[in-house]
């Protein structure tokens, strides 16, 4: 390819190029128009809501426990971004999730800006009553469309655990508090190994019907390709509206990207990210986690959707919480703008 | 695919077939994909490459295998040939600034020296594969025009290279990005005589091949263990990691003839010679430590 010297970055046509694929951007949608024309002739959605699980998925799954003011600042750094949801923590027992065992002081820590939403975790009854003492005003519950997986993460049966989860559900609703429900092992499951179309639809449906306003596909361990996330939202969407779906890829295969793009032509247009790429896959030691953010927005910048969210902000936070963790980032734009 | 295809003007179409051709495009696969392994080329250059001869003269070659080598200019050709190379790679570019800074010369003089390769390459019944460089951006002058990439691409068909590996250099490209390129290219190339060429820089890679394969693009280019960085962008990856690649195609049902397994021994072997970690997230997950 040659032997040209990196000096090269700093030449002016590249970091033009740059800046119109790391587009910086107004979250204001008139600036986008002729972007969101060439998204629409292309078949992908005009705009993409980016769910950011970083400070919850992400951090769960890092060794290192990150101390309550350095989890508040990342958050903070996070709603400055133009992310427009951010998962924030979870009120399970700190026995079970030790990251997790300051979620009251970090719900009650953050600044939670106007129209940004801060959903938080409640796997039952009790920690959803916590989430709302400690300011929480949505909630998530997780479900899996895997019998084993359930009893190994959660100690009961799906049924059980949908039974847990219409109590809050109907509890939430009851205070007009919005409820998002996962199913996790979408595309399969580290014990059971694959997952029927038929299992992920009816727990999806089983959610939806209690009250989720949008259940989130999960493929927990990144083993999904295209071709098997087409064929399961194909059977997913029989049964719930696209509108109300969204897709959580994980990346432990280098599959997350180009999952995501065939839920993009799909109709979908919810998906969940972690900054950094933060999380490892606690079922492949030495495997990534989650799909970086940063890299989703560089996909869709490029593809010109609107996602209303500031890159170069992503990649700030992302840089401190790295720093944070003492790890090094697992997004590609992270690594590649971030010059020594 | 085929059948979509004839279907469409070779003008611009309307929105409303637009809009089919990317609903139906989502499953639309080829049923086998070749994938072409650049690692111990294009991934190791980033290391060294003053052994060139030693190594061709010195590798095993199996049986319905091609072993391709890259010559940049007539010696190097010649070089190449006397080592015993059967198949020959000749590198131009979309980007005049590009070319000018890698071979010091125009897009139109380095085709002039190609041309003498190829009719020396036809007279001995070597075959030739063409690469054009920064199909999707260029580090020098930033974005690239379809119709260049287009003009580039025909001109090395023409004379004679039986495939044309398409490549985003920098990795900056998007699916959109490739799509637009391909449309241009797809004019004047048949798709059979194309590859794509992905760099992971940003992440995009897969997602970008995903997108070649939908527009019935079956040729690949990887590099195993995802070998060689950037020399763009300091500390960025390379090359596309052929064991995701397969990952990927073995899950969507394309046959590569490839073993995974065999694969990632490959992989691992090379980079513990390296002494550095795998580009491959499916390396990365499967390994025991």
């Amino acid at each position: 390819m040659g032997n040209v010297p990196c000096a090269v970055k700093q030449c002016l046509s590249y970091q033009q190029l740059l800046r119109e694929h790391l587009w910086i951007g107004d979250s204001v949608a008139g600036a986008l128009e002729p972007a969101q024309e060439s998204a629409q002739l292309s078949g992908f959605p005009e705009y993409v809501k980016i769910v950011e699980v970083g400070p919850r998925d992400g951090l769960q799954n890092e060794k290192v426990i990150v101390p309550t003011d350095i989890k508040i600042e990342f958050i903070n750094q996070l709603s400055q971004t133009g992310l427009s949801v951010i998962e924030v923590t979870s009120f399970v027992s700190s026995r079970w999730i030790p990251q997790m065992a300051d979620h009251t002081e970090v719900m009650k820590g953050i600044h939670q800006y106007p129209g940004i939403r801060y959903p938080v975790l409640t796997p039952n009854l009790q920690g959803f009553h916590r989430a709302v003492a400690a300011g929480a005003t949505e909630v998530s519950v997780f479900g899996a469309a895997s019998e084993s997986f359930s009893k190994k993460n959660i100690n009961c049966s799906i049924e059980e655990s949908m039974k847990k989860f219409e109590e809050v559900v109907k509890s939430a609703r009851h205070m007009n508090i919005p409820a998002r429900g996962y199913v996790s092992c979408a595309l399969g499951c580290p014990y059971e190994g694959n997952i029927t179309l038929q299992k992920v639809t009816e727990v999806s449906k089983r959610l939806y019907g209690m009250g989720c306003y949008e259940i989130s596909l999960g493929d927990t361990i990144g083993v999904g390709t295209p071709g098997s996330m087409k064929k399961m939202l194909e059977s997913v969407m029989k049964e719930i509206p696209p509108r109300a779906l969204a897709v959580h890829c994980h990346d432990t295969y280098g599959q997350a990207l180009a999952n995501i793009l065939t839920a993009l032509q799909m109709g979908i247009n919810v998906v969940d990210s972690a900054v950094s790429g933060l999380g490892g896959c606690p079922y492949a030691k030495g495997a990534s986690g989650n799909v970086a953010t940063e890299d989703l927005i560089y996909m869709l910048n490029g593809l010109g959707v609107n996602t209303g969210v500031n890159l170069y902000k992503v990649m700030e936070a992302g840089d401190f919480i790295c720093k944070a963790v003492n790890k090094t980032t697992n997004s590609k734009v992270a690594q590649a703008s971030f010059n020594a | 695919m085929a059948t979509v295809r004839k279907a469409l003007p070779r003008r611009l179409v309307g929105l409303a077939t637009l809009r089919a051709v990317s609903t139906s495009s989502v499953g639309t696969f080829p049923k086998r994909v070749k994938i072409v392994e650049v690692g111990p080329r294009d991934g190791l250059q980033n290391e060294k490459m003053a052994d060139h001869a030693e190594v061709l003269k010195g590798i095993q070659k199996f049986p319905g295998i091609n072993y391709p080598v890259l010559t940049p200019n007539f010696k190097g050709f010649q070089a190449a040939v006397a080592a015993g190379a059967k198949e020959v790679a000749i590198f131009g570019a979309a980007s005049e600034l590009f070319t000018k800074k890698n071979i010091n010369c125009s897009i139109d003089e380095s085709l002039q020296r190609f041309d003498e390769i190829l009719k020396a390459a036809r007279a001995a019944s070597i075959s030739v594969r063409g690469y054009v460089s920064c199909v999707l951006g260029c580090p020098y002058e930033g974005k690239i025009s379809p119709a260049k990439v287009a003009e580039v691409t025909k001109k090395l068909y023409s004379m004679g290279c039986y495939e044309i590996s398409l490549g985003d250099t920098i990795g900056v490209g998007t699916p959109g990005a490739m799509k637009d390129m391909l449309s241009a290219v797809l004019h004047e190339v048949p798709v059979t005589a194309l590859a794509v060429h992905c760099h992971d820089t940003y992440g995009q890679a897969l997602a970008n091949t995903l997108t070649a394969l939908q527009m019935g693009v079956s040729v690949v280019d990887s590099s195993v263990a995802g070998l060689g960085g950037c020399p763009y962008a300091q500390g960025a990856s390379g090359n596309l990691a052929t064991e995701d690649l397969v990952y990927m195609l073995t899950g969507l049902g394309i046959q590569t003839g490839v073993n995974l397994q065999k694969l990632l021994e490959a992989g691992a072997f090379i980079c513990q010679a390296l002494n550095r970690r795998t580009n491959s997230k499916v390396a990365q997950a499967t390994c025991k430590l």
